[in-house]
């Protein structure tokens, strides 16, 4: 029944997607019935997603396993809050949830683009569409990857979801960097249809620019949550290890990070046109990459990728991609030509250019790392991987001069800076980060390691800069309106929720960078093998292994230590690190020696602090228990045979069993009582282990700043959040209806923009005269020209014109 | 000077920049990397260079010592017999008999010594189509 509606549904949907390009298309030419009837297909597609992914929950929700998807993933025992999640687990669920994450996000952007754009957003249309259609049709026909594939008989359970899965942050890390994947489609496809109808003004990146941040927001918070899932879960402590699947995840948040920064030179200075073309084919076409890397197999990986039938369309799809936009850039070059040129090295444009070609470069290093065992292979004959010291050989410098650049960036104002501002808004800056300097230099250690050291530096110059920014708003706002100067700076960032927001997202950024430099220069790292009763000393610290622990249950095993951690004179801290095993999945009625044939997983022992964290897991010495429990098996074995000379207790097993070989009516209490008896062994034999006074290994990582790294990632979310906030104003009334207006709405903006880096001090007087005087001419030529294009008479366009002129700007 | 000429400098720096770096790259990498090898293919290798060993644990070949373990590697896709390898430090959580691992380390008398801290296990994964266990 949910089998042939779903297939039903995604069938529908898919149709419903092929009807959206060819309507689109038919409408190009501005027939709005064709493209009404393309953006209605694109939401009823949307309604029938929505609906498929609802059967497959409900399905998982209520123990369907007459889905394929349900009983490879799921199982009765399987907890609640798993059985949600454990639709993305599967290569053909995470597909579904690809195709619907988009066909939201498609949605989303074709209503908020109902009246605007015409031209381009037929286009833009076929290309979401056409990508959905795309990832529909693979669940349809590329075979094995159907959600809605029925079992047939059904089975009574499932084999259940991988225990090293089921961790909060792993089952919202999936959707996170998908829905990141997924949404930088809407850039991409609303850019393709710039470039087809040569409308290559800034407007496709106002209509798209909300997409592309929440994009780079969700990869971001995505990568990091995943960072997170492996230092507390599985059990070597570390955060990142270059492996290909978070460079590929890595790569396109790099990508999305440049084309972010440099549609804003666009937005205000129309220059950089083909860069950013180039930058979101890219950042899409990575997204794909990503997508295909954890499909194929062609490389080697932590995370083991199957060989599946889906990995030589997405190819394809990236082949298609890549040439298709590649021929459309270079037919459009006379478009995207700028009129403008950077006019002083020292302007906020000259480094936004250099911090994309920094970040294209660590985007590039990274590619060129993780695909380098093909590239060896096919000038070598063998395939030779690269690791992670090569891979912080370049990155480490590229992620310095970034958090210069980081700093720098938000002191300087747009079109040029004069000698005297720059020395004036560098001066606090580069004092505290010199004074930090050489503190660290004095009182730490931090000066063996220089790399570490010079971000230190650079960082500390980059949040000072970025409160000054604060500040300096604040001031300047506080001037105008008076009140305190919280009240002030609630004002003036809410005036600049993107201006601010985006400091707010730097100085997270500038954190987390911290936070990583300081952790991988500066761990201690040590392996100690103890007895109960135990001491060791690491980094200042008393470490005592106190007792050990132990608990069984129906599906693991878990063996664990009470560990008492004193630094100095101070109170214990009690960690409780373990190593749990588990009996493999989708096994029932086997042996006990079954639990240590499962998956194992370290729970981590871990005192996180803001200075530190002190980390630690554990590698019981569990040979004794394993010796007791295959003699037990043996015994089982034994009793059920019978044997002669079966201890009496075991008579009645072997009794039970004889009956039910001969009447299946009673084989489930059967297996039911041994089920018992072995639990209750199990459990016993377990318990010894806790007189065995065995030693066991732990490995323990003194972690400097760790902490840091999460509260980065959080503030540079938070930032994230402000920015995308929309303004106040715009949710009462839609200001901008027309491109005109909207156009007049970016550069008002502009004017209050200069006006209130004028008014921070940033721009000189002089500076800021000239700016000032550009820009009301700009604005001026706007209002002409909606003036023409609403045909209204020429006598309007001077009034209009002096109204720019003296339009009241409220900056501050 | 003029603008022209100031920009073509420019365009010049970054461009040298950018080739030395992609010559940077290009060296080191292929100075740095290790070669991959299955188990059947490190029978004549030569002894003091360092490789990644990539094969599938053999299943019941796990001892543990008190310092080390032992286990044996074979071809991913199950043939031969595998080759004898020695570890020290830590071991993923995943680690087990049927896994597929990658270890760094050398062959010494037909044993293949890996390096501490060097094991990659492979997560049993999400997207694979078929179950090995």
């Amino acid at each position: 029944m949910t089998a042939s509606l779903g297939s039903a549904a995604l069938a529908l949907a898919f149709a419903t997607m092929l009807f959206a390009v060819g309507t689109a298309l038919v409408g190009r030419n501005g027939d709005e019935r064709w493209v009404l009837a393309s953006r209605r297909a694109v939401y009823a597609a949307c309604a029938l997603l929505t609906l498929c992914v609802a059967l497959i929950e409900i399905a998982f929700a209520s123990d369907d396993f007459s889905l394929n998807i349900v009983q490879q993933h799921s199982s009765i025992e399987t907890p609640n809050f798993y059985k949600l999640a454990a639709m993305w687990s599967s290569q053909e669920g995470s597909l579904l949830l690809w195709a619907w994450v988009l066909s939201i996000a498609s949605s989303l952007a074709l209503y908020s683009t109902r009246n605007k754009l015409r031209e381009l957003v037929p286009y833009a249309t076929a290309v979401m569409a056409g990508v959905a259609s795309f990832f529909t049709g693979l669940m349809l026909f590329a075979g094995g990857v159907n959600p809605f594939a029925a079992l047939d008989p059904v089975p009574a359970d499932g084999i259940g979801l991988n225990p090293l899965l089921q961790h909060p942050s792993m089952m919202i890390h999936p959707p996170m960097l998908y829905s990141g994947y997924v949404a930088f489609t809407i850039p991409f496809a609303f850019a393709i249809g710039a470039l087809i109808t040569r409308r290559i003004d800034a407007s496709w990146i106002r209509a798209t620019r909300r997409f592309a941040l929440i994009a780079w927001a969700l990869l971001g918070f995505g990568l990091l949550l995943g960072a997170r899932w492996s230092y507390t879960e599985l059990g070597w402590g570390g955060y990142w290890a270059w492996d290909p699947v978070e460079n590929a995840a890595l790569m396109p948040w790099l990508i999305g990070t440049a084309f972010l920064h440099s549609i804003m030179v666009q937005e205000k200075r129309g220059m950089l046109k083909v860069w950013n073309a180039c930058l979101i084919v890219a950042t899409f076409s990575l997204a794909l990459l990503g997508t295909f890397l954890v499909r194929s197999g062609v490389l080697q990986s932590i995370h083991a990728f199957g060989d599946s039938t889906v990995g030589p369309y997405i190819l394809g799809l990236i082949a298609v991609v890549l040439i298709g936009s590649t021929a459309l850039i270079v037919s459009r070059l006379d478009d995207l030509r700028s009129q403008k040129r950077i006019d002083s090295l020292a302007s906020r444009e000259a480094v936004f250019l250099v911090n994309n070609l920094l970040l294209v470069a660590l985007c590039v290093t990274i590619f060129w790392g993780t695909f380098f065992p093909l590239i060896s292979e096919l000038f070598t004959g063998t395939k030779s991987s690269l690791a992670a010291p090569w891979f912080d050989r370049y990155t480490t410098p590229l992620a310095i001069l970034l958090v210069l650049f980081t700093g720098i960036g938000p002191l300087l104002a747009w079109r040029r800076v004069s000698w005297a501002t720059a020395k004036r808004v560098f001066f606090v800056p580069s004092l505290v980060a010199a004074v930090v300097g050489f503190g660290l230099a004095l009182f730490t250690d931090a000066l063996h390691k220089p790399w570490a050291f010079a971000l230190f530096v650079f960082a500390s110059f980059a949040l000072v800069g970025l409160g000054q920014e604060f500040w300096r708003g604040a001031a300047a706002r506080r001037s105008l309106a008076g009140g305190s100067m919280a009240a002030a700076l609630v004002g003036v960032v809410s005036r600049n929720r993107r201006r601010y927001g985006g400091y707010v997202v730097h100085a997270g950024i500038a954190v987390l960078l911290i936070g990583i430099a300081a952790s991988s220069s500066f761990q201690t790292n040590r392996d100690i093998k103890l007895r109960p009763g135990e001491s060791a000393e690491i980094d200042g610290r008393t470490v005592t292994y106190l007792r050990p622990t132990v608990a069984v249950d129906k599906d693991k095993f878990s063996f664990g230590a009470v560990m008492a951690v004193r630094e100095g004179g101070g109170e214990s801290t009690i960690l409780h690190p373990s190593r749990r095993f588990y009996r493999p999945t989708g096994v029932s009625g086997g042996e006990i020696s079954d639990f240590f044939d499962g998956e194992a997983t370290s729970e981590v022992g871990l005192e996180a602090g803001l200075a530190n964290d002190f980390w630690m897991s554990e590698g019981p010495d569990v040979s004794a228990v394993q010796r007791r429990v295959r003699a037990a098996d043996a015994g089982f074995r034994a009793c059920v045979r019978g044997a002669p000379g079966t201890p009496p207790q075991c008579r009645a097993v072997s009794n039970l069993m004889r009956a039910a070989a001969s009447n299946p009516s009673l084989q489930p209490a059967a297996l039911r009582t041994i089920e018992n008896l072995q639990t209750a062994t199990a459990e016993r034999i377990a318990k010894s282990y806790l007189r065995d006074d065995a030693a066991a290994t732990f490995r323990v990582i003194v972690n400097p700043l760790v902490t840091w790294m999460w509260i980065g990632g959080l503030i540079a979310l938070a930032g994230t959040l402000i920015a995308i906030w929309p303004p106040r104003r715009s949710r009462r009334v839609p200001v901008a209806n027309t491109e005109l207006e909207a156009l007049k709405e970016a550069k008002y903006r502009e004017i209050r923009d200069a006006e209130l880096d004028h008014a921070a001090g940033k721009l000189s007087d002089e500076d800021f005269a000239l700016l000032d005087a550009e820009l009301r001419k700009e604005a001026v030529e706007i209002l002409d020209s909606a003036n023409g294009a609403n045909g209204n008479g020429v006598a309007t366009n001077g009034a209009q014109g002096r109204g720019a002129e003296k339009r009241p700007a409220e900056p501050v | 000077m003029d603008p022209q000429r100031k920009r073509k400098i420019r365009l010049v720096v970054a461009l040298s920049v950018a080739v030395l770096l992609a010559v940077a790259l290009v060296y080191t990498s292929f100075s740095a990397a290790t070669a991959a090898k299955e188990p059947s293919q490190l029978l004549g290798a030569a002894p003091g260079t360092s490789y990644d060993l990539t094969g599938k644990v053999v299943k019941g070949s796990i001892r543990k010592g008190d310092e080390e373990m032992r286990f044996r590697v074979a071809d991913r896709d199950g043939g031969g017999e595998g080759i004898p390898v020695t570890y020290s430090g830590t071991v993923p959580d995943p680690f087990r008999g049927g896994r597929e691992i990658v270890l760094t380390g050398e062959v010494q008398n037909g044993v293949f010594i890996g390096e501490p801290d060097t094991l990659v296990t492979k997560c049993p994964s999400k997207f694979t189509t078929s179950n090995d266990s």
